[in-house]
């Protein structure tokens, strides 16, 4: 589904990805670890296509299209979904406007006929109830006041919402409690299917324990230091991100 | 603007446009009308118009605006309005009494509306001769022609406009919607005087709107005089969508007596200069204003907002909120001044002035100011000019909004914060449609017209 071969990235001139090589297939959870600054937003932008990225290498192919060049609304209407790490307070747009746009802008580009009232009602009750959001946030403008899990929680409902073929979520237990995490992790597990697939990045591995992946990579520097199963998520939550550095260092 | 073409003196030719035609304009005019000529006169002679060297006027170079070869009428129009076709030009039709205006002068129609008794709603000048006693009370008793020239300028020519009348404890049934329409066949300068009299515990709404007929440049100087006596509200709205070739100067006074309320909501669609002046005075404890203004322009628009919030009085409040978005060579300005009188304690004023540049060539100036002389008071002010949220813009998009829907969607919800204040759910909605063919460029451009 998605592919990524050699990327180079950088941004204000400064390279931040060094060659990244990543294979996701339908139906895979994939886990991208690693400490601060070794590139993981920077990865999840690249993907989305936000336009302070500048690809200087390689080439980044979703279900076998490059999206070098390609706006972040075809990359959505494509089936991409991001999960924001610091999802953004829109004051006047309200949650269910917002939604109702974003799904008849893809539905446009499907060629579908936009959504009858009742029926987006009917969906979108159906998928607060996944994700357990509070019926109160819908009609509140986005993200404008909600607290830490509320906003993390309303990605989730979002994706559940806009039903994407790749997920990717950036840091999304980051700032979250035990149960605001159980709530996230249980709305990603509900929406997993053999169609889709999701890619996490975090820096913690506690959401894991919640969300299993088939694969964990290690990012380090701009590079994926190491890739295994999920038995490596656990190995560095035992061992920290030291020993990162020494091997970390031989390979550069 | 040339300089080294020769100005005419714009001050004499008014005045000589006055001389020349005072005995028409004062035998078509009630005596209350006239009796306050002469002194506008002189302060006129005196003042002059306003120049850059006027604080208030620094960036709306106002005496540009008002050059021009204009035509000018002392009697009603003879023109046939047919209400039916311009309802078609986006003149918001509502579920409202209607009364017009045609170039200033009061425009009767047969559709007159069923007021509760005792209302008044008629032309100004009828009212100065019908009614002299609740006229003379205070027709021109707020607009201080000493003070601005362009005041002067209106109360000298002031032939007529709408008078409203609430009587204690009177409301009215349904909003009022007074359209100001413009239609001749030449370039043309119109002077209208409203004044509104909302008595003791009355309710008034009402919405303005402001229109051209023609392609012709209107060069309009209009002034409204509001006052609310005690516990008396009156709701405001106004929609200035006239051509790009018209110039607009409105003047609102307002006067507020004890725990009365009085909320305006200015919408700025068109015309090629508008500028907006308030004046509020709060004179009685427990009187809260709101001044509410949205502009959106673009082209070589210039939209001016100048704000005077005097608290006079202890234990009043004040809220101002204007927004504005401006794009290509437009230009804006909001200057806005609280000012508190030693006595005014408990004073509650807030002021605050967003913008959004849309491009790299439009302009803002912004001075919020507050001048406090109490020590016991609650104020606060702030402005800000910025472009569009990129973080907000990108948050949008990933979730497959087009980035032109996206910008859509931010603009909208940035405009709202002023329309959704508004009264009417009617006008509301009808105003919302209006905001939105105006940020989607739907609205006519009004360079040619309203057809």
């Amino acid at each position: 589904m998605l592919q990524i071969n050699n990327l180079h990235v950088s941004i204000d001139d400064k390279e931040i990805l060094k060659g990244i090589d990543l294979d996701v297939r339908a139906g895979e959870v994939h886990a991208i670890m690693g400490p601060n600054g070794s590139g993981k937003s920077t990865l999840a932008s690249a993907i989305a296509g936000r336009d302070i990225i500048n690809i200087t290498h390689g080439e980044i192919l979703f279900r076998g299209e490059n999206l070098t060049g390609m706006s972040p609304e075809e990359r959505a209407r494509k089936g991409l979904f991001l999960g924001f790490q610091y999802p953004v307070e829109i004051p006047g747009v309200s949650l269910v406007n917002f939604m109702k746009t974003a799904i008849n802008e893809q539905r446009k580009f499907r060629g579908q006929e936009p959504i009858t009232a009742s029926e987006f009602l009917k969906f979108m009750n159906e998928k607060k109830k996944l994700v357990g959001m509070h019926t109160n946030l819908a009609n509140r403008s986005v993200n404008e006041g909600f607290s830490g899990g509320e906003k993390k929680k309303n990605e989730i409902f979002q994706m559940a919402m806009l039903e994407p073929l790749l997920a990717i979520l950036d840091e999304t237990d980051s700032g979250l409690d035990i149960d605001a995490m159980k709530i996230v992790a249980g709305g990603v597990n509900k929406l997993r299917s053999p169609e889709n697939a999701t890619i996490i990045i975090t820096h913690y591995q506690r959401l894991l324990d919640y969300i299993v992946p088939d694969f964990v990579h290690v990012l380090y520097k701009g590079k994926i230091v190491r890739s295994s199963g999920k038995e490596l998520a656990l190995e560095l939550e035992e061992k920290g991100y030291d020993w990162l550095k020494e091997t970390g260092e031989e390979i550069n | 603007m040339d300089q080294s073409v020769p100005q005419t003196d714009l001050k004499q030719e008014i005045l000589t446009l006055f001389e020349r035609n005072a005995g028409e304009l004062e035998s078509l005019s009630g005596g209350p009308l006239n009796r306050f000529r002469p002194a506008a006169y002189d302060d006129f002679n005196r003042l002059g118009i306003p120049t850059a060297k006027n604080e208030a006027y620094k960036y709306t170079p106002i005496e540009n605006y008002l050059r021009g070869e204009y035509d000018i009428e002392f009697k009603a129009n003879p023109f046939r309005i047919n209400l039916k076709e311009i309802f078609r030009c986006d003149i918001p039709e509502l579920d409202t009494d209607v009364v017009l205006t045609l170039n200033g002068f009061y425009y009767p129609t047969d559709q007159t509306p069923a007021l509760p008794e005792g209302i008044i709603i008629c032309s100004l000048n009828e009212a100065s001769v019908r009614y002299p006693d609740i006229f003379s009370e205070h027709y021109s008793k707020y607009a201080d022609t000493s003070a601005d020239g362009l005041i002067a300028m209106n109360t000298l020519f002031a032939q007529d406009g709408v008078f409203i009348y609430l009587p204690p404890g009177k409301e009215f049934t349904r909003p009022l919607q007074v359209i100001n329409l413009s239609h001749s066949l030449n370039n043309l300068r119109i002077t209208r005087r409203n004044l509104i009299i909302a008595s003791r515990d009355s309710r008034a709404n009402i919405v303005f709107c402001d229109h051209t007929l023609c392609n012709q440049g209107y060069l309009t100087n209009s002034l409204t005089e509001v006052v609310l006596g005690e516990n008396a509200h009156v709701d405001l709205a106004r929609i200035q969508n006239e051509n790009n070739l018209s110039s607009h100067i409105d003047n609102l006074f307002v006067h507020q007596l004890r725990n009365s309320d009085f909320k305006s909501h200015t919408i700025t669609l068109h015309a090629g200069m508008s500028r907006n002046n308030f004046f509020v005075s709060l004179n009685e404890p427990g009187a809260n204003c709101n001044l509410n203004g949205l502009f959106l322009c673009d082209q070589k628009q210039h939209v001016a907002n100048f704000v005077l919030m005097n608290h006079k009085s202890p234990h009043c409040t004040s809220n101002q909120l204007f927004k504005g978005i401006l794009d290509e060579e437009s230009t804006g300005t909001f200057n806005g001044k609280i000012h508190v009188w030693k006595d005014a304690q408990k004073t509650q004023a807030y002021q605050r002035n967003n913008n959004i540049l849309l491009s790299t060539t439009a302009r803002m100036n912004s001075k919020p100011h507050l001048e406090i002389y109490a020590d016991d008071v609650k104020c606060s002010h702030g402005a800000t000019t910025g472009q569009i949220d990129n973080d907000a813009l990108f948050y949008l998009r990933t979730r497959g909004i087009s980035e032109k829907e996206a910008k859509h969607l931010l603009m909208y919800a940035f405009a709202n914060e002023i329309v959704s204040e508004i009264f009417v759910d009617v006008l509301k909605t009808r105003i919302i449609h209006l905001v939105e063919k105006r940020l989607r460029r739907e609205l006519m451009r009004c360079n040619y017209g309203c057809r």
